[in-house]
């Protein structure tokens, strides 16, 4: 059975109208932007609201103001409009990168950024039809009691998979959360907990409005996946990487962030710290790299084997910091990805 | 709601293996086995009243793999096979193999696995049925085998054939899983007759996975003994066959497993020992390339091993080994047109091969590998002396021409090959020409869209019908011009005088004066493949009418830290014989480069075993079409491709096949690639990141820097029946068998030409 279920539609026009809908309906009613995690989501039963709110119709949504000093951007742009617009470079490459690698054109068509930033764990037993959850026996995550990827554990480790989370927490993004009751900026590094359950902090009677962005002057990013296929798939392990250069090419602040090895990006504090006050060389990449690659610790839970994973993340930092030192590595990323680079 | 009860006869494929019940009684024998049918009037309803269903098992022990199975005799999976949870056992000798190691300058033994994988059509399967006003049967279904479908539903339904009428819908892909008849078919058919209303089923992407009938994982053994100049002298191979849950075309598949090595390179005294068994996973069947696959992936990669140990160009090897024209294998098979030699030099030319092999930088490797495969299986599925196809062809006054064949068009373009023939034929334009095509009741029988034969041999017979109905319609035409028939032309729309050209009828006056001449013109034509020389038991799987050819030369990008693999260029010759529609063939070729990367790089049907305490069943990991990787349009190569055309008297106008064939040397080709790259041997399908990077770390700790299988089992193997081959004075009969069949009368073989 893969069809949706029945479901009530909403389509407000406003921000305030979509505020006090959700409001109504509190945790019986989910946001939907681009709907394409959703609602194959919904096929299978892993999500069953009773009412679907569209965020298509709100037009503030759909603005983004690029500025020297700083950013905003409506958490409904899609992720094509991100890859293809030439404002989201320098600085903001990395997030452009990440766009531009979610999913196939078709999905990035229709896929929303606050979509993306939002998107649900990942995990091989959770991301299956009903019946072959309910055949094993549901999971933790949904309907059940057993974490089928590790019995003993009491925490749900489904995968945080957004590609775009990992870009912006490294460019140190800020969200803007609206409810009937007001609303609230969070650091984007803060919204997520690393619990494949309650991975995200957005209470159900919010919407993610915008995501802030300070200036990036003298910033640069990037962003690297892997994932089996060039042409689309869930990132498995991603990493993302900005960096802040003096003119002579001193570190002036590093941001490293790890995705898809925990049930939320993971900021790779320590090898950002390494690098500070010193330049970008083989020495401090792959010293760098190390340090980062130590907080990875994915799970059997994705595609390919995880010891390989763990293995290759040093090797994918390098990547992104010998790209951001200025070293050509068209050829490491046409290797993996099958669409033209940005 | 069905259940097993209501539908209690057991069918299958094959006649060896009537094993499959639709819906299961009293055994369950893996996951995504159907218990029971619910049939609603909307889906949400059949789907809520389909989770009230409870089903208390009781939980037999599980057999995960051969290894297991042959370790585990009881329970049995089936109560019938060899022995225990042995399927089936097949050993044959082709000449003494021991006496041709003892020959043989070098011995290679290696051992390999290949991975199973399933078709992936982008459709999945459907079904539609409806009981006619007259109480008959209707059945829609997406397969490629209506004629087979019919048999099992006579006889699962009980039911005179003659009140069935199946009809094979435009198909969204094959690849072979929709051969077999499915349970599905069977209980929408039953429900409609007891509903008294149409029943429709579309499986989900879940429920096609379990449907499977796809690659057997297979473990292989190759021992080859070659001459210092690569002349092979023995070959001994032995595999051990994953079947799944359910015979389907396991049989068939352990035989094919062991028959075409000979038909590629001259094998002189030639061993194979194949065992299937049954184990608690979705049936293996019959998957483009047909238990081929897999020991072609062994043998081509164990010549590139051998090549490497003579210090030979794995290339020039081949062209010395390669076998020739006509001859008679030592598994009495006989070859057809064979153009591997003009193959391999092809690919070697566009490749740049003698630029690239071993001269490449780190990292980047080349890999050659070649294939031979059947156009057609010689003998049908059950045992007939009938026609393995037929048409009839209808003349109309308009000047069109209706073509009745049971051929399923499967998108690989059948219909357009029958429609091309009989036009080229009557010298018509395919456009005046209607097809009714996959159905049992419109047509006359083919045997179904499988093992590369719908070119070859409903080919065969539309030429035969309209070579038929050419020679009425001539009669009628010379009667009106006055001018010998055999001097009339069939071209452009017209029938004319070859002399004075402008002297002639139109086509459709020249059906008029036929049908004025003898009434309504209506022809047929026929094909029933050459009588096999291979005699012995056995012998009737892998015999063909001819064989294709394929060399392939694959490029690859290997990252030595993380093993990461990409594959940039393809080239590809396929021996075709005569392209009769070339972007069709061509599509067939790179279709197949697309499927065989897929397979080489990431295709896995895999499988988790529950914990014990629950059930230990083996759940397929991730049945669906995401997380199943395969790879899409953006992640292909580039491919160019070559077709090698001399035409094959055996074919229409020389035509051979390309479904299949150019498949099989894409895997090898990229095992010998990465090897060429960077020095590792992946001697396992799939060829993951994973799996070079632990070969890199064998290699830099200085071991045998190789992935894959360590062992072969013990397995008892019966005698073999030995078969002398044609050159120690065999007749095609197992001097240590009764012979079972007279020998055929050495009749001229009887080819059609056009």
């Amino acid at each position: 059975m893969m069809r949706l279920p029945l479901f009530e539609f909403r389509a407000p026009r406003t921000l305030d109208e979509a505020a006090r809908i959700l409001d109504g309906e509190r945790a019986s009613a989910l946001p939907l932007a681009g709907g394409t995690d959703l609602l194959p989501n919904m096929k299978r039963r892993q999500q069953v609201p009773r009412t679907l709110m569209s965020l298509r119709h709100i037009e503030e949504l759909h603005h983004a103001r690029l500025e020297n000093s700083g950013a905003r951007i409506g958490a409904c742009l899609t992720l094509t409009d991100i890859a293809e617009d030439s404002r989201f470079r320098n600085g903001l490459t990395g997030l452009a990168q990440a766009a531009s690698v979610v999913a196939t054109p078709q999905i990035r068509n229709m896929a929303t950024l606050g979509g993306n930033l939002c998107l649900d764990t990942r995990c091989n037993y959770y991301d299956q039809n009903y019946e072959w959850r309910k055949a094993i026996g549901f999971c933790l995550k949904k309907d059940g009691t057993t974490c089928w990827v590790a019995p003993g554990s009491r925490k749900c480790v489904a995968v945080s998979s957004t590609d775009t989370a990992p870009a912006l927490i490294s460019l140190g993004a800020r969200v803007r959360l609206v409810s009937r009751s007001g609303e609230r900026e969070v650091l984007l590094a803060d919204l997520y907990n690393n619990d494949g359950i309650h991975y995200i902090k957005r209470r159900p009677d919010e919407i993610l409005s915008e995501i802030l962005l300070d200036s990036l002057h003298g910033w640069k990013s990037t962003y690297w996946k892997l994932r089996r296929r060039g042409s689309f798939d869930f990132p498995v392990l991603s990493v993302a990487a900005a960096v802040h250069l003096s003119p002579a090419g001193v570190v002036q602040d590093a941001r490293m962030v790890i995705g898809s090895a925990a049930c939320r990006p993971l900021v790779a504090a320590e090898a950002g710290k390494a690098l500070i006050g010193r330049s970008l060389n083989q020495e401090t990449i792959v010293e760098a790299a190390t340090i980062a690659a130590r907080i990875a610790k994915p799970l059997d839970n994705t595609d390919f084997d995880m010891t390989w994973r763990k293995r290759v993340t040093a090797e994918f930092v390098t990547y992104a910091l010998r790209e951001l030192r200025g070293v050509d590595v068209r050829a490491e990323r046409e290797a993996l990805t099958r669409h033209p680079a940005i | 709601m069905l259940t097993g009860q209501d539908l209690p006869i057991q069918y299958g494929i094959l006649p060896v293996s009537q094993d499959e019940q639709a819906l299961c009684l009293d055994h369950v024998r893996h996951v995504g086995d159907p218990v029971a049918a619910v049939i609603a009037r909307e889906e949400l309803t059949a789907f809520e009243a389909m989770d009230l269903i409870d089903v208390d098992y009781e939980i037999l022990t599980t057999i995960s793999d051969p290894e297991e199975a042959l370790a585990t005799p009881e329970p049995r999976i089936h109560d019938y096979g060899e022995e225990g949870n042995i399927h089936k056992r097949v050993a044959l000798e082709f000449g003494n193999v021991e006496q041709g190691f003892v020959e043989a300058d070098e011995i290679f033994e290696d051992t390999f696995f290949y991975q199973g994988n399933t078709h992936l059509p982008i459709e999945q399967h459907a079904a539609v049925a409806i009981k006619d006003p007259d109480g008959k049967l209707t059945i829609w279904s997406s397969t490629q085998t209506p004629h087979y479908l019919h048999r099992a539903l006579a006889k699962v339904l009980e039911m005179p054939a003659a009140h069935i009428r199946v009809i094979a819908t435009p198909n969204g892909g094959g690849f072979g899983g929709k051969s077999d008849p499915f349970n599905h078919e069977i209980v929408v058919a039953k429900a409609a007759l007891l509903l008294d209303r149409p029943v429709k089923i579309c499986l989900t992407r879940e429920e096609v996975f379990y449907c499977h009938r796809g690659r057997h994982p297979i473990l292989m053994k190759f021992k080859t003994g070659v001459k210092k100049d690569g002349t092979i002298t023995g070959m001994h191979l032995q595999t051990l066959i994953d079947g799944g849950a359910y015979g389907s075309y396991g049989v068939a598949s352990t035989f094919y497993a062991g028959a075409l090595q000979t038909t590629t390179y001259h094998v002189p005294r030639y061993k194979y020992e194949g065992c299937r068994t049954f184990t608690n996973k979705p049936p293996c069947g019959p998957k483009r390339g047909h238990g081929t696959v897999q020991p072609r992936f062994g043998q081509e990669v164990q010549l590139d091993k051998i090549a490497e140990k003579l210090s030979i160009d794995p290339a020039d090897l081949r062209l010395r080994i390669a076998e020739s024209s006509n001859s008679i294998t030592a598994n009495f098979f006989r070859l057809g047109t064979v153009n591997l030699t003009e193959c391999i030099r092809r690919v070697v030319k566009s490749s740049g091969w003698k630029e690239k092999f071993r001269k490449l930088p780190e990292g980047q490797g080349v890999g050659l590998a070649c294939s031979a495969y059947l156009t057609g299986a010689g003998l049908p599925i059950y045992w007939n002396k009938m026609p393995h196809s037929g048409v009839q062809l209808k003349f109309d006054r308009s000047g069109g021409v209706s073509i009745f064949c049971g051929a399923t068009e499967i998108g690989q373009g059948s219909d357009d090959v029958l429609a091309g023939i009989v036009a080229e034929v009557l010298g018509i334009d395919p456009f005046d020409i209607r097809l009714f095509t996959g159905d049992t009741d419109l047509g006359p029988v083919d045997l179904g869209s499988y093992s590369s034969r719908v070119t070859l041999m409903a080919g065969n017979a539309a030429l035969q019908a309209a070579e038929r109905g050419k020679a009425l319609i001539a009669e009628g035409v010379a009667e009106k011009l006055e001018v010998p028939k055999d001097r009339l032309r069939f071209a452009e729309k017209r029938v004319f005088d070859s002399i004075a050209p402008e002297k002639g009828v139109t086509f459709q006056e020249a059906v008029c004066l036929a049908e004025a001449r003898f009434g309504t013109i209506g022809t047929v034509g026929s094909y029933t493949p050459p009588k096999s020389p291979a005699l012995y038991k056995g012998g009737g799987v892998g015999p063909s009418p001819t064989y294709s050819y394929t060399a392939a030369v694959v490029e690859v990008v290997v990252n030595p830290v993380t093993g990461w693999i990409t594959v940039p260029k393809i080239w590809i010759a396929h021996d075709i014989g005569r392209a009769l529609n070339p972007p069709l063939v061509r599509g067939q070729v790179e279709g197949s480069v697309y499927m065989g990367l897929g397979e080489a790089l990431m295709e896995e049907q895999e499988f988790r075993r529950l914990p014990k305490k629950l059930s230990h069943a083996l759940v397929h990991k991730f049945p669906s079409m995401l997380e199943y990787k395969s790879p899409t349009s953006l992640d292909m190569p580039e491919v160019f491709t070559e077709l090698v055309e001399e035409p094959d008297p055996r074919g229409p106008f020389g035509a051979k096949e390309v479904g299949q064939g150019p498949l099989l040397p894409i895997m090898p080709a990229v095992a010998n690639a990465v090897y060429d790259a960077v020095g590792v041997r992946i001697d396992e399908v799939p060829i993951t990141p994973e799996k070079i990077m632990k070969a890199l770390a064998e290699k830099k700790a200085g071991r045998e820097p190789r992935y894959g299988p360590k062992h072969f089992p013990h397995v008892n193997w019966p005698e073999a029946l030995r078969v002398p081959p044609p050159w120690e004075g065999g007749d095609g009969n197992a001097v240590n068998e009764a012979p079972r069949r007279a020998k055929p009368k050495t009749e001229k073989e009887r080819v059609l030409t056009p």
